[in-house]
């Protein structure tokens, strides 16, 4: 059998969307262009949140329910807001915080492949898949952040973000199994232990294989997850004060955490992580002052956990993981404000409960500093929240269980569509993640550029349009938001009354209340100059005869052209 | 089957917003396919102009029907216009006061009047009816394309892949409003782009975006809204055509007391510019008047709709002196339409309920001056259920106007605009000899042209400057046939008084053709 064959990427792709057209004529502006001129030049200089860590104490409704669950979920149903608001913040949270059941792992979902045929599983077996395996585990991640209605999966994509490895991209693990374990150790530690995870990270084989720990031995040291364990993974690059010296770590500590690594490799018979001594450099590791100048004696297979536990007694590495989980959930300039009433007080709590983290980020969208006003809206949107999260808030029906193609293609195509706005789950364009969480001073901006945005219209334009959003490869599948279930689904008088209906659809999509030209600007989309009674008139009309296809397709048209437009403003794509 | 499946499951109208206010702008399509290239579009440079009434627009009290008076005012008391403050058009038939400019571009041979235009088994609904009148299908048909889409898809296929290019650079449609017009939205994407308000148009030539607050929020907000404007494909062309030409005319009235003037303003300003877009789509809202139509005041000639009509008026005025003193006005036509006319009895709001046929105005040096098809009937004793019924079909006007004013093969006409009921007539609203011709339409009436009496009895007389060569006068009845050839021969130069022998004719509406070389001119002549 050549596996190899099965790591080409089928001739069609899994579905279809955005296929580039071929160049002719003038080229739309920005063609070609990946960070937007109109980008941060330096950090804005805006104001900034004087709150810090005391638990949120004021109004709570509606609207607080929506920014946190916008921050913690992806696009959170009309259902899903209304409930949080009824209940007490502290409920919301406990709900939260409540790890569900491990999710059964992928099958096969695409056709094509005789020696994994569909629904078949693969994640223990001996046969990596290849590319349609991988795309499955890939799929059913989307689905499961479709399905999430807890943090878990905002978290889980927050680990994917920080332990970077790549499913298939050069220099890639290229094996499902490996990836299908890496996603549920991410999952399983979402909101568990870091240190813990840090240590499960090192010897998962899909790791090995990523940052060549595999080829790390006692005769042919390889630095690279050494490196990067310290300048990415855990303690961070501080500023560099001398030569090969990054404050926090220096280039003789990378030298020795490579020693301490020696010996560990991944088996794609076993899929696993394994330690073979002979391979391990026994002799005794020497940090520098950064790290007290201790030194780590030779413990085998046990080793890598001193090292871990070296380097989690260092404060900064609780600060670094603070701070990007801030930027994760938060916003991206952390000042000297920000950083001495909320960075420092959650890393002394994360230090101090042995750097459990799901609490540590209960107390942020639990503090004042998360609810201030001015924390609203400013997140811009990553790809993945993107598309997740306009399915998700207008209930965009999928294919049942039961179909498993069916269901898989319908996962992909939202996996495809957040790819092409540069945001491809597994394939992180490198070890330090993607760069709108790291890339100073541009940040989230770089997730919008005269390529993307098109990008991004286009999919909502898609799933809005009467047509849907269809492929017809490997299924035959439409995803597409029912304008009028969801309109029927408001109380009668709400979705009888144009303006009370768009101010809705307006609270509902959006962070933040559009202006009086803006909502004028909605009105005359739904009613062109008619007057607001006669939306009653049509809407009645249509509920005294919703199988008329000529008056269902009447109000339908007017629904898809308002949502259209509201899903074209720029605030949309801010959370 | 098989195209109409691939433009199904491919469609996706697409958004490429601008950022006016905030809002999105510009509707772009997109499709993952190239459609065939069937061959390159019609040489053109010739626009048309549709204004969109949106409410229903009461006919009744737009263009009045003065041989029916008695039983008007009998149906409407309330809202009926004076009788002697209505202006005649032609003995039978007259405009609302409002429309004084209008009537004067009517004697000046730029206008034209369609009678009863509606549609068969027409429905009360404006989603619905609007629907019908964009889409102009079948009213049983449910086809979410315009006819305006359906043509310029056929003249672009594939669009918007590969658009814009250097055969195509401009926008195919423009509409001015919130929401690309339903006219031009082709069977897979929308062939338009809008522009939403005259404000939004000022903050598209500068290139600015409205200002976000000072917050984080507002920071992320500037950035998109940036992003936005600089992905707008078509923003430089508009831009360039802006700046090649200014608006001439001194009618406009003050920006923002005139809705429809705001607009046909930037149409003119396009148009001369050099902008190649073919089909631009104006609207003015407010027509739906099912109360306070009129406020008593002076004959019933003020109120809401009195108002509304005045806007039309000037709008239309300024627009033709505008496009007269830019040089482009042969180059321009345009028409009115509304969803549907209102009821023949007034209700006790002194308002008009939703109706069935109206008339349609269409506006041009090129348009064929005349009022098409008679005036309607009201009856003696209307009940209050009781309809116009539609004469006209309007899908004959559009058809008409593609024939003659882009050239579209009769057999691409019947694809274009199908129906149950087959080939539409021929209504001749676009002059004869501009349809062909690229002779300037001013120079193509003929001098100096007049039938009376009118209405005639046994004989008129046509009168009219010759230029000296073979004159043909015709009379033809509503429908086109020629009924009478009165001259047909060599004639010398000076004025010419020709005796037109009607006896023996039907009563009722004809018109007299005059055609001496190039120029052709008509007028109607009603027959007693």
């Amino acid at each position: 059998m050549n596996r190899r064959t099965f790591l080409r990427k089928p001739a069609a792709p899994v579905a279809t969307l955005f296929e580039r057209p071929a160049a002719s004529g003038d080229q739309p502006p920005g063609k070609g262009e990946t960070v937007s001129k109109f980008a941060n030049k330096d950090l804005p200089a805006t104001p900034r949140s004087l709150a810090g860590l005391a638990p949120y104490t004021g109004p709570w409704g509606p609207v607080q329910a929506a920014h946190l669950l916008r921050r913690a979920t992806f696009g959170p149903t009309r259902a899903e807001i209304n409930t949080a608001a009824s209940q007490s913040l502290t409920q919301v949270l406990d709900r939260l915080f409540t790890v569900p059941a491990t999710p059964d792992p992928p099958v096969q979902g695409f056709p094509g492949d005789p020696l994994l045929p569909v629904g078949a599983p693969f994640v223990t077996g001996d046969y990596e898949g290849g590319w349609s395996a991988r795309s499955s585990v890939r799929a059913w991640w989307l689905g499961l952040m479709l399905k999430d209605t807890t943090i878990v999966e905002k978290m889980t994509l927050f680990w994917h973000n920080h332990f970077v490895i790549t499913f298939d991209l050069d220099g890639g693990t290229f094996d499902s199994r490996f990836a299908y374990r890496y996603c549920a150790l991410l999952r399983e530690q979402a909101l568990g232990n870091f240190k813990q995870l840090a240590k499960d990270m090192t010897v998962e084989p899909g790791m090995l294989k990523y940052l060549n720990g595999s080829a790390n031995t006692v005769d042919a040291p390889n630095e690279n997850y050494g490196r990067e364990l310290l300048e990415l993974f855990t303690i961070g690059k501080g500023r560099t004060i001398g030569p090969g010296n990054y404050t926090t770590y220096t280039e003789a500590d990378v030298q020795a955490a490579a020693r301490v690594l020696t010996g560990w490799q991944h088996s794609e018979e076993n899929i696993n992580g394994f330690f073979t001594d002979s391979l391990h450099e026994p002799g005794v590791k020497r940090f520098s002052s950064a790290f007290g100048n201790r030194t780590i004696a030779n413990q085998g297979d046990q080793e890598y956990k001193a090292l871990i536990d070296l380097i989690f007694d260092r404060t900064e590495t609780a600060a670094f993981i603070v701070r990007k989980l801030y930027r994760w959930f938060v916003y991206y300039v952390i000042d000297a404000t920000t950083e001495a009433n909320v960075i420092q007080p959650l890393a002394a709590q994360l230090r101090q409960n042995g750097y459990n983290v799901g609490p540590v980020v209960r107390t942020l969208l639990a503090s004042e500093h998360f609810f201030d006003a001015i924390n609203i809206g400013c997140m811009i949107k990553s790809p993945i929240d993107f598309v997740v999260g306009a399915v998700r808030q207008m209930s965009v029906t999928f294919p049942p269980e039961s179909n498993t193609v069916e269901l898989y293609t319908a996962w992909s195509m939202l996996v495809d569509g957040a790819e092409k706005m540069q945001q491809f789950i597994g394939n992180a364009p490198n070890v330090a993640g993607w760069p709108a969480y790291w890339q100073t001073p541009q940040y989230y901006e770089m997730w919008i550029n005269a390529m993307t945005l098109p990008l991004r219209n286009q999919f909502t334009d898609r799933i809005i349009n009467e047509y849907g959003y269809d492929t017809n490869f490997p299924a035959t599948v439409k995803l597409r938001i029912e304008t009028i279930d969801w309109v029927q689904s408001l109380p009668p008088a709400t979705a009888a009354d144009c303006n009370l209906l768009i101010a809705e659809f307006v609270r509902h999509l959006l962070p933040f209340p559009l202006t009086a030209n803006q909502m004028t600007f909605l009105n005359d989309t739904l009613l062109p100059g008619l007057p607001d009674f006669e939306w009653t008139v049509e809407w009645q009309a249509f509920l005294a005869d919703p199988d008329n296809m000529t008056k269902r397709s009447a109000v339908d048209s007017k629904l898809r052209a308002v949502v259209r437009q509201i899903m074209g403003l720029a605030e949309f794509h801010l959370s | 089957m098989q195209r109409r499946h691939f433009l199904q499951t491919t469609a996706a109208a697409t958004v490429l917003p601008t950022l006016l206010g905030g809002l999105p702008i510009s509707t772009y399509g997109f499709s993952p396919e190239f459609l065939e290239l069937t061959g390159s579009a019609t040489q053109t440079d010739r626009v048309l102009v549709l204004i969109q009434l949106i409410g229903g627009n009461d006919g009744l009290n737009t263009i009045i029907p003065l041989d029916q008076y008695t039983n008007l005012l009998r149906a409407r008391p309330n809202v009926a216009i004076a009788q002697n403050r209505v202006l005649p058009l032609r003995a039978a038939t007259g405009i609302h006061p409002a429309m004084a400019k209008v009537k004067n571009l009517f004697d000046n041979g730029q206008i034209g009047i369609v009678q009863n235009v509606g549609y068969p088994d027409a429905t009360g609904s404006h989603f619905d009816s609007t629907d019908i009148w964009t889409s102009a299908t079948d009213s049983n048909v449910l086809n979410s394309s315009g006819w305006g889409g359906r043509y310029l898809n056929n003249e672009y296929p594939g669009f918007p892949i590969g658009y814009p290019n250097a055969q195509a650079p401009h926008p195919l449609a423009i509409t001015i409003g919130s929401v690309v017009s339903n006219v031009v939205q082709g069977p897979a994407v929308n062939m338009g782009m809008a522009i939403n308000s005259t404000s939004s148009f000022l903050q598209l030539l500068t290139g600015g975006v409205d200002t976000a607050p000072n917050t984080p929020a507002g920071h992320e907000l500037t950035f998109i809204r940036q992003v936005v404007r600089q992905t707008e494909v078509y923003v430089t062309a508009i831009q360039q055509a802006a700046a090649r030409a200014q608006n001439l005319s001194p009618l406009y009235p003050t920006a923002g007391e005139n809705p429809l003037a705001d607009q046909l303003k930037i149409v003119a300003q396009l148009v001369a510019g050099g902008l190649q877009t073919r089909v631009y789509v104006c609207s003015l809202g407010g027509f739906d008047t099912h109360g306070a139509q009129v406020d008593g005041g002076d004959g019933n000639t003020t109120g809401e709709h009195a108002k509304l009509l005045g806007y039309l008026s000037g709008a239309l005025d300024a627009f033709q002196d505008d496009l007269r003193r830019l040089r482009v006005q042969d180059r321009v036509v345009g028409m009115t339409f509304s969803e549907f006319g209102r009821r023949i009895l007034s209700n006790s709001a002194n308002g008009t309920d939703h109706g069935e046929a109206g008339p349609m105005i269409v506006f041009g040096t090129s348009v064929n001056p005349i009022i098409h098809g008679p005036n309607p009937t009201i009856p003696d004793e209307p009940t209050f259920f009781e309809n116009l019924p539609m004469q006209i079909d309007f899908r004959a006007i559009y058809a008409s106007i593609l024939k003659d004013w882009f050239q579209v093969p009769q057999t691409l006409i019947n694809t274009l605009l199908p129906s149950r009921v087959g080939q539409f007539p021929y209504v001749p609203v676009i002059r004869q000899g501009t349809v062909t011709g690229s002779t300037p339409a001013a120079e193509l009436e003929v001098a100096e042209f007049s039938v009376f009496p009118n209405p005639a009895q046994d004989r008129a007389t046509c009168t009219f400057e010759c230029q000296g060569g073979h004159v043909q006068v015709v009379l033809r009845d509503v429908v086109g046939r020629e009924v009478r050839r009165v001259v047909d021969r060599a004639m010398p130069r000076g004025q010419c008084q020709v005796p037109v022998d009607v006896s023996g004719l039907k009563a009722g509406l004809y018109y007299c053709h005059v055609r001496e070389g190039q120029r052709v001119s008509a007028r109607s002549l009603s027959v007693l």
